[in-house]
């Protein structure tokens, strides 16, 4: 499984990728593994303003439902519309075609209180 | 919790292992679509040794059989299989079964894992509580393993590994006869809606009868399927599952299972319940849903008729052939008609979905 080091990962199993005021967001490697076959992404509407912690939007396997949380705070200026009809790309490309959405973030200093990725695969380790 | 004489097997072949109703069985090895797909359009193996094997044997052993299922018995001919199910007085489902005739006086339920100890119980209770005698009742499931081989190429692989005349065996119908140096049960039935067999083999030989039909299946494209693809499989074909479609609070007239439900026969656990609910008009029935908009319907959301919620979901996934939400859900019976057009609530929005009479997958 690949981690990016230049990406930050939340305990929920996003990625963020910083680009000045902007945050790209996705799910992990570790993420789709553990889901399986992805076969319905739902996410907010371009303008949303996402509150850190909370969900907004949502995966689906064969199997099972989960949540997706805003790993910072910040209004949505873009969404992956490919994953509406291909849902599939999560899985085979998690973090560059995999993209869900990005953000205008509220603070860009938010990001650094992320996990790095040596971090997130220390967690993971324990959490399998 | 309880594993299978295939348990490391699976953990070899990199499965992913869930707790199934205490069971420590495979959910999925190379993905749940792709095992899904290998059914439909070749083969796939199933370890199915969770299941329960109940033998009834001895002269009253059918009368006995007539009193504790809902379907006709007596039709069945030696080598013969039905599916069946146990009520309770109320007509609430106990369980639903396969019921194997060897002859008039050897009968074998097979029976739904986590349900093995409750039907024994049951079964050993109606026995008691009847006038009849001369009946043995044995729980044989842990000496048997349950291996299915299911796919449109099950015929082909399984005949590489025996003599016996496959071709002859037909539907719901079954023999004994040896597979790779061992004697057991041969049945052609299954839960996938594709050819297939179910084999009854001793716990014993289980890794070896595995190994031989995995080596025997790779050419034609066979996989070993976990329990998410037996369920979308089986969803896809519109096929109960106890504990969401049946269950102690539905009735088989509720739960789509009218055509086994024989009020016919003479007196049988659950008749009279029935009789009268079918009198009575019975207050819901189980239909099938094929989503009109994007969205996948779970159990237990609601689905609506404009205002008026109607029913609720009792089984749904993605169907991995059709690529929409498929689902079964019980329903008022006043929109249970084939085309009616509902909707199910999805987290927070409503679904258009069409009542469609299964199976959603020819």
């Amino acid at each position: 499984m690949d981690f990016p080091e230049e990406f930050k990962y939340t305990e929920e199993h996003e990625w963020v990728m910083v680009e000045e005021e902007i945050a790209v967001i996705g799910i992990s490697d570790f993420a789709q593994d553990a889901l399986g076959d992805v076969v319905f992404v739902e996410l907010p509407e371009v303008g949303a303003v996402l509150e850190a912690g909370k969900a907004f939007g949502v995966v689906e396997s064969v199997k099972a439902v989960s949540d997706i949380y805003a790993p910072i705070s910040g209004t949505v200026e873009e969404i992956n519309e490919d994953l509406i009809e291909a849902p599939e790309i999560i899985n085979t490309s998690p973090y560059v075609d995999g993209w869900m959405i990005k953000i205008r973030m509220t603070d860009a200093a938010d990001a650094d209180a992320l996990m790095t990725s040596d971090q997130y695969q220390a967690l993971i380790a324990e959490e399998s | 919790m309880k594993k299978t004489p295939l348990n490391q097997t699976h953990r070899e072949l990199g499965a992913r292992m869930v707790d199934f109703g205490g069971w420590d069985m495979p959910v999925q090895y190379s993905g749940v679509i792709n095992e899904h797909q290998a059914v439909r359009e070749a083969a796939g193996l199933f370890d199915v040794s969770h299941m329960g094997e109940v033998e009834v044997s001895g002269a009253n052993a059918l009368a006995f059989i007539q009193q504790l299922t809902i379907n006709d018995a007596a039709k069945l001919v030696d080598g013969q299989v039905q599916y069946s199910a146990m009520c309770y007085p109320e007509g609430g489902v106990v369980d639903d079964v396969t019921l194997y005739r060897f002859n008039e006086s050897r009968y074998l339920f097979c029976v739904n894992a986590s349900n093995t100890d409750k039907d024994f119980a049951w079964m050993q209770q109606v026995l008691a509580e009847s006038a009849i005698n001369d009946v043995t009742l044995t729980n044989r499931s842990d000496e048997f393993a349950q291996i299915a081989l299911q796919g449109p190429k099950a015929e082909v692989v399984l005949s590489g590994l025996t003599d016996v005349a496959l071709a002859d065996l037909v539907y719901y119908h079954f023999c004994e006869g040896v597979v790779a140096g061992v004697e057991m049960i041969i049945s052609r039935t299954g839960y996938t809606g594709e050819d297939g067999f179910e084999l009854y083999l001793p716990a014993s030989s289980a890794v070896e009868i595995w190994q031989a039909l995995m080596a025997a299946g790779a050419p034609q494209g066979l996989l070993p399927i976990g329990l998410g693809a037996r369920d979308t499989l089986r969803l896809e074909k519109g096929y109960a599952l106890y504990g969401h479609e049946l269950s102690k609070e539905i009735s088989p007239l509720e739960a789509g299972i009218a055509w086994i439900t024989k009020l016919d026969k003479d007196d049988f656990v659950g008749k009279a319940a029935l009789v009268a609910q079918k009198a009575a008009g019975v207050p819901r029935r189980r239909v099938g849903l094929v989503m009109q908009e994007r969205g996948i319907p779970r159990e237990g959301y609601p689905v609506f008729a404009g205002d008026r919620q109607v029913g609720v979901i009792t089984s749904g996934t993605m169907s991995p052939t059709l690529k929409v939400g498929v689902a079964l859900a019980l329903v008022d019976p006043d929109v249970a008609k084939a085309d009616t057009d509902l909707e199910v609530a999805i987290r927070n929005r409503r679904m258009g979905g069409k009542v469609t009479r299964p199976p959603f997958v020819k």
